[in-house]
């Protein structure tokens, strides 16, 4: 699948369906690449982060940032790979799995006080104090059991939102 | 400069669109989803209201009230399904669950309103069969070959402009002649007699937007009175392409606001358009929209001038959706006469996309192409209600514009096409959120 080719095989719609295993229908998939196309304004195959935030309704979103450093170079198969937390035939596992992903910056497998701290400041802004965030989630853990220094694993991000009904669905549209 | 997006900023909070990314008020802390009660929703929609009722008593100050009185009918945009109720006791399943705010990311990333409205559709294939395709081929010939000579052959030789006649460059450079011959002297040389100058010079102007438009094979049908010569009166259009002046400016002549381009399309600018009574803008200067406005009240209160046309969009969007209006041309206190243009696609596809070709390729689109097909709707003149804000004339024209013409709008700016949305809307979901934390935090 080159990068400027604009007409995917079926070789190449197959192979991107493995690397999500499955997420996403045919039909979606080559959605999903006439989206990613037009997203890739200098046909460079990959999306930058300039490109991404020329969607306005993402720029404004407070995660953006975070996500943009996630989505940055990825390729159009790792691209559907990204999407694919947010398909439907995803399990809740997985889902949990990005969002555990989503917190854990810098990918050690560790989700830290500072880490929950920095995503809370991403999306409270400066409409809550520094002090008033560290209080909320330091309140938070000790009620569900864990220490102000104790650090959070994959199985325990399981354990605490495996049981809320978590829905992280995203529709592709099929023109 | 990133913050050109001031007072004219639109919501931006809820993508219209039809594909199932969540509306944007999603974010509420909260993990049950569960459905509302009404009181939740009409709660929201009175607090906006008291706070609009606030802002025109004066009560709130001017940055807030800007940004909550350019949200206009926000209740038609919020559904019930995404308000939730605010659960009681905040638990730490409730603070890790950021899947809204990333469901919004991501269904912008899949799919949004904005993008949609600058979008030109390829034509459909319609030619891959057998006795089809030499059709096609023929056609190919006969636009190409016969209806638009690539060749300037007739500047090298007068005969060859006879057999040309018929042909649109051939047209096209004729009319062009005819006119310069007949403007250039009236311009120089009649001076002393500048109403006789400027009825001439109207008429040259028309006649020139004429050839153009036949040089396109034009097909225009006008519905509707046609404009008359009045002063305190703008007409407002929806904007597909830079064509869209010449076609009306066939039937009236009109003063229009334009962005001044680079190129011959400038040189023409400055010359021939500074006759029928011009204004430039600059989107890129940030003082450039007073100075614009000062202008702009000046011209309709002029009694000679031709009668202003306005594109409220502020950029070109393909003739399917329409963005939001700004209310510059809505707020000069007098009659706002909405003009529909709908471009019949089967025949062109007349949405100048102008990060992607420059006006000349597109002209040269138009030129090699059967025809150009339009519909032009005249409607009646608007007046603003008494109790109405200008973004709400605005909103009001936009919709009998969208109606006529079968537009669907969309609640975004069209300047974000070259700016990002100004930062004080990530801080407002950033202060809901904040807010709704803050509460249940009080009630643990």
């Amino acid at each position: 699948m080159g990068n400027t080719s604009s007409m995917l095989t079926q070789y190449d719609i197959e192979e991107v369906q493995e690397h999500c295993n499955h997420a996403f229908s045919q039909q979606e998939i080559v959605s999903l690449y006439h989206r990613f196309c037009q997203l890739d304004r200098n046909s460079s195959g990959f999306i930058t982060g300039d490109e991404f935030l020329s969607v306005p309704e993402f720029a404004v979103n407070p995660l953006s940032q975070r996500l943009l450093r996630m989505l940055d170079g990825l390729n159009f198969k790792e691209f559907v790979a990204f999407l694919s937390a947010f398909s439907p035939r995803i399990s809740l596992q997985q889902k949990i799995e990005f969002l555990f992903k989503v917190y854990d910056f810098n990918s050690n497998g560790k989700v830290t006080f500072d880490d929950i701290l920095s995503v809370l400041r991403d999306l409270t802004g400066s409409f809550i104090s520094e002090q008033q965030r560290q209080e909320v989630i330091t309140r938070v853990l000790e009620e569900a059991g864990y220490r102000r220094d104790s650090s959070l694993v994959l199985s325990d991000f399981m354990r605490i939102l495996g049981s809320s009904q978590l829905k992280m669905e995203v529709e592709v549209p099929i023109d | 400069m990133n913050q050109r997006v001031g007072t004219d900023s639109s919501p931006l909070r809820f993508a219209a669109c039809e594909s199932a990314s969540l509306p944007l008020f999603a974010t509420f802390i909260g993990a049950r989803r569960r459905a509302p009660p009404a009181r939740t929703h009409r709660q929201i929609g009175s607090q906006l209201v008291g706070r609009r009722i606030l802002a025109a008593m004066g009560g709130l100050d001017s940055s807030s009230m800007e940004t909550d009185l350019d949200r206009p009918n926000i209740e038609e945009y919020l559904t019930t399904e995404t308000i939730r109720e605010v659960p009681k006791k905040l638990h730490l399943s409730d603070l890790l669950d950021i899947s809204p705010t990333l469901t919004e990311a991501a269904g912008a990333i899949v799919d949004d309103s904005f993008t949609r409205c600058f979008k030109s559709n390829s034509p459909e294939p319609w030619n891959w069969n057998i006795y089809l395709f030499p059709l096609w081929c023929l056609g190919v010939v006969v636009r190409y070959g016969i209806l638009f000579p690539a060749s300037f052959s007739w500047l090298v030789s007068f005969s060859n402009l006879i057999s040309c006649m018929f042909c649109r460059v051939g047209v096209l450079a004729l009319g062009w002649i005819v006119f310069f011959a007949a403007f250039l002297p009236v311009h120089f040389l009649i001076r002393g007699h500048d109403k006789w100058r400027c009825k001439i010079e109207r008429k040259l102007v028309e006649m020139m937007c004429s050839v153009f438009v036949a040089s396109w094979t034009g097909v225009i049908k006008y519905h509707g009175p046609r404009p008359s010569r009045r002063p305190q009166q703008v007409f407002v259009a929806n904007h597909t392409s830079m064509i869209d002046f010449i076609i009306l400016e066939q039937m009236t002549a009109f003063a229009v606001i334009m962005q001044k381009h680079p190129g011959w399309v400038g040189f023409i600018q400055k010359t021939i358009l500074e006759s029928v009574g011009c204004i430039w803008f600059n989107r890129t200067e940030s003082k450039d929209r007073e100075v614009v406005a000062t202008k702009i009240r000046e011209h309709t209160q002029g009694v000679d001038n031709n009668p202003l046309l306005i594109f409220p969009e502020g950029t070109c969007v393909n003739n399917h959706y329409t963005v939001m209006f700004k209310k510059g041309a809505f707020e000069l206190g007098c009659a706002v006469c909405p003009v529909a243009i709908k471009y019949n696609k089967i025949f062109v596809d007349a949405f100048w996309n102008s990060k992607k070709q420059s006006f000349t390729t597109h002209l040269a689109q138009l030129m090699t192409s059967w025809a150009v097909v339009c519909d032009v709707w005249y409607l009646e003149p608007q007046y603003i209600r008494p109790g109405e804000i200008p973004i709400e004339f605005a909103e009001r024209v936009r919709d009998m514009i969208s109606v006529r013409a079968g537009l669907k709008k969309v609640p975004w700016d069209g300047y974000l096409k070259y700016f990002r949305p100004s930062p004080k809307l990530t801080e407002r979901k950033q202060q809901i959120f904040a807010e709704s934390v803050l509460k249940r935090l009080e009630e643990i």
